[in-house]
């Protein structure tokens, strides 16, 4: 297994070098002028943008800045963004928020998703599958910024049970709501794709061998039953939690969460290649060690699994 | 693989993740206190350079530097300059002025505000090295030509006009004589500077120092900036408030919830979808406020384009909108249409310049525009990212295409900084969206930046010797009064040319918690921090 995680590992390196390019590439690409706020509604004067563009390099080519800026990268620098502030500072502000949000989603969706699905598995069809299926059919047809602004003006503006922003440096509470409507889409998926696994698995062998070894029910279902049909469950959570990590912008607009998403998209916005590809590069670790994470536990979940 | 690994494994993740996310937990407050006054919570943009006042000519930046700095002047509500750190500003021919600094001024540093303070301050940045974006302002000083030359390095370091006579006097000598320089003096552009701040540049960007009612505190990037109240600070009024903090969001949708719950102190401009039906009036009642502010909305034509050459086509389409419907359906009634090229709020202003040119007048629009022989659809082009830019150049089309009969289409640009873009470069081929809030209450600064040939914010071409002529005699006119005929008299020149079409005057709408009592705006369109109180 040590020389499969280290192979997985390698393959960090091209993925990075690629990604940072392309994303680089990318916000460069865009049309507009990153120094066109500056200065208000009016002109900025030629001396003040000359100097502004040298001081970022953007008068040279678009491959000796990347040279530059993977240069030092490599060395742990993140460089500035065009209002002069450190990358580096900007992400360690914005990524623990990220993260407790993201774990915050993950924990609803995986206990509410997960506790859905073997409750509506293990009797297929019945009322409380309907139900269920109803519900999660509802979610995945809302979109997250319809629930996050619902969500916030009723429970935010018009019964007042929780501020509809969340704090500068927020709790674990103060994220259970953006958390909900964050996770909401997956927890739907989480539900059904318990369900059915459960469901196929019920009439596995394994089943009913366990059963007819006379063990109780909960054992059967707990140990053997859950711990099976969780491997597709696991995939995904894994793969949504690099997502999560990343894909929190509409989320984090709405209830002003000074996370990794609101860092993106206003840099997106004020083309500051810089931050965007700072921030994508871990993003893209993230994601990397996150599916990493996942393949090993199938070899824990089950033996039959080999990493080679 | 027994499962109890599995599940020893999963807790430890799980378990450590909470602990991760548990650190540095727990709230900042709003209540932070300066010998027990309450902190307030103002709406604010992340600046988009250090806080130097030299260098900040966008609204995130101007309005913490405002609370942490004050002027030689002041503005009133009618844009009349009023002495705030000067104690006289007197000049017998308008061109060579004696400055005299009224006792008891001092920085938060301690250190006292001199007539050095604002020369060394006003040399720094004009001077071309510096690189430092108002340096445009200080161009009618005699010897800023040599600091910042058109072309080439500075021949020197200080501008000849400005001298030091004792600590608290200074004399300043401009190129000519200028009836409005009073009035310029209010601009961030021209606040002093301690003298740390030329020892050591760096470091008082880290930490900003003032002489105004605040002083700085803290900055967190993308969260906020935070200032104390000043206790010494040279004002007259007593400040109620202890502390003030700045804190930023993304998007004023988000900042609107907060005030409504009271969870924010102050909105300063209401997003455009709660202004439909005038929801924020319900969800904010005793607690908004509409005010006209010194601005004003424009749509230009790319006089570029032979297509649009011709004044009388554009005098038609100027008739061909109907202003009155766009303020009803869009701006619920809440502003004025615009009678001329000077927004109402600018010292100097004559009413209902414009008259019927700048009217709904469907048969004269038709009659001349049919005349014009215009031909293929007309354009209308907007960045759509903010306001409600997108709805009331629509509503325009829509009138256009009505009175005039040809097809008129809404052409959106996603991001200002593109639209900026194709303005500067001259790309747009259609007519364009433009605006204009004044910062220094004069006509001139209506006028000249935006119409004179060649200058920055004049994208669509319009040149008229003539009007260029009347700008530059109101400029070096002998008395405000005289200055202001002269610039009434190029708004009708303008008027004529008709190279935008004026749509309204603006008005900020504005809401508050009900934490807060006598709230004002300042000319500035910002909170006045000077005057409000807090009732806990």
């Amino acid at each position: 297994m040590g020389r499969y995680v280290l192979r997985r590992l390698l393959q960090l390196v091209p993925v990075f070098l690629g990604t940072t390019f392309l994303i680089y590439f990318m916000v460069w690409a865009l049309p507009g002028d990153p120094l066109a706020g500056k200065c208000g509604d009016q002109a900025c004067p030629p001396a003040f943008i000359e100097r502004m563009r040298e001081e970022y390099g953007l008068d040279q080519s678009i491959f000796v800045q990347y040279a530059t800026y993977l240069g030092n990268l490599l060395q742990g620098d993140f460089g500035e963004n065009f209002r002069g502030q450190e990358v580096a500072t900007l992400i360690a502000n914005a990524y623990p928020v990220t993260i407790k949000l993201a774990v915050v989603a993950l924990v609803i969706q995986a206990v509410i998703g997960l506790a859905a699905g073997v409750l509506t598995g293990l009797r297929p069809g019945g009322f409380l599958d309907n139900v269920v299926l109803t519900a999660t059919l509802f979610l995945v047809a809302v979109p997250v910024f319809v629930t996050g602004y619902v969500l916030q003006s009723v429970l935010g503006l018009r019964l007042g049970l929780i501020p509809p922003t969340v704090p500068a440096d927020p709790g674990l509470l103060d994220l259970i709501v953006p958390g909900y409507v964050l996770g909401s889409l997956s927890l739907a998926y989480v539900a059904r794709l318990t369900r059915t696994s459960i469901a196929e698995n019920l009439r596995a062998d394994y089943v009913r061998t366990a059963t007819a070894k006379g063990l109780t029910r909960r054992r059967v279902v707990g140990v053997h039953l859950t711990r099976n049909s969780a491997i597709p469950v696991i995939t995904f959570l894994g793969a949504d939690f690099g997502t999560l990590m990343g894909g929190a912008i509409v989320t984090e607009g709405i209830f002003n969460i000074r996370g990794i998403g609101g860092l993106i998209f206003g840099s997106i916005q004020r083309l500051d290649g810089v931050v965007v590809t700072g921030v994508v590069v871990l993003l893209v670790i993230v994601y990397l060690l996150a599916n990493l994470v996942v393949d090993v536990t199938y070899a824990l979940l089950d033996p039959r699994i080999r990493l080679d | 693989m027994r499962s109890t690994r599995v599940a020893a494994l999963l807790a430890l993740s799980l378990s450590s993740a909470l602990v991760l996310s548990a650190c540095g937990g727990g709230g900042g407050g709003t209540t932070g206190d300066a010998q027990g006054a309450p902190t307030i919570s103002v709406y604010g943009t992340e600046p988009e350079n250090a806080l130097l006042p030299g260098n900040t000519r966008e609204v995130g930046g101007s309005k913490i530097l405002d609370a942490l700095w004050s002027g030689l002047v002041d503005y009133n509500q009618q844009g009349e300059p009023e002495n705030a750190v000067a104690e006289s500003i007197e000049s017998p021919d308008s061109q060579n002025w004696t400055i005299r600094i009224e006792e008891g001024w001092t920085f938060h540093d301690g250190t006292p505000v001199t007539a050095t303070s604002f020369v060394d301050a006003w040399n720094f940045v004009a001077l071309k090295t510096n690189a430092q974006s108002s340096s445009d302002f200080f161009s009618n000083i005699a010897g800023f030509d040599q600091v910042n030359p058109a072309e080439g390095e500075p021949t020197a370091q200080a501008m000849s006009g400005l001298r030091v006579v004792d600590d608290r006097t200074f004399t300043v000598a401009l190129t000519a004589p200028s009836p409005i320089f009073v009035s310029t003096l209010g601009d961030v552009a021209f606040y002093p500077m301690p003298e740390s701040f030329f020892a050591d540049p760096a470091a008082f960007e880290a930490n900003p120092i003032g002489n105004g009612p605040f002083r700085y505190e803290a900055r967190v990037p993308d969260q906020n900036v935070t200032v104390t109240r000043f206790e010494e600070w040279g004002g007259e009024q007593p400040v109620s408030v202890g502390g003030v903090e700045f804190r930023f969001y993304a998007d004023s949708e988000a900042a609107y919830q907060d005030v409504v719950s009271g969870n924010l102190d102050f909105l300063e401009s209401i997003p455009g979808s709660f202004l439909i039906d005038n929801l924020y009036q319900q969800d904010l009642a005793d607690r908004n406020g509409n005010q006209p502010y010194a601005g004003i909305n424009t749509m230009t034509f790319p006089i570029y384009d032979q297509r649009y050459a011709d004044p009388q086509l554009r005098q038609a389409i100027s008739m061909a909108v109907d202003r009155e419907a766009i303020i009803n359906n869009v701006y619920n009634g809440l502003v004025q249409p615009a009678t001329g090229f000077v927004p109402e709020g600018v010292p100097g202003k004559v009413d209902d310049q414009c008259g019927e040119l700048c009217t709904f007048s469907p048969e004269r629009a038709k009659q001349q525009f049919d005349a014009s022989g215009f031909t293929g659809p007309i354009e209308l082009i907007s960045n759509v990212d903010s306001a409600i830019n997108r709805e009331w150049m629509q509503a325009a089309c829509v009138s256009i295409s009505n009175t005039l009969g040809v097809p008129c289409n809404f052409v959106p640009v996603p991001t200002f900084s593109e639209f900026l873009d194709q303005r500067r470069a001259e790309t747009l081929t259609g007519i364009y969206r433009t605006g204009w809030v004044v910062s220094t209450p004069t006509m001139d600064y209506v006028l000249r930046p935006q119409y004179t040939t060649g200058a920055a914010n004049n994208n669509s071409g319009y040149t008229n010797p003539r009007f260029d002529d009347l700008v530059d005699q109101g400029s070096t006119a002998a008395t405000a009064e005289e200055a202001n005929a002269l610039w009434a008299e190029a708004e009708r020149v303008l008027i004529q040319d008709m190279p935008s079409v004026v749509i309204n005057d603006q008005s900020a709408q504005f809401g508050w918690s009900p934490r807060l009592q006598n709230v004002e705006l300042t000319y500035g369109r910002e909170l006045d921090l000077e005057s409000v109180t807090v009732q806990e």
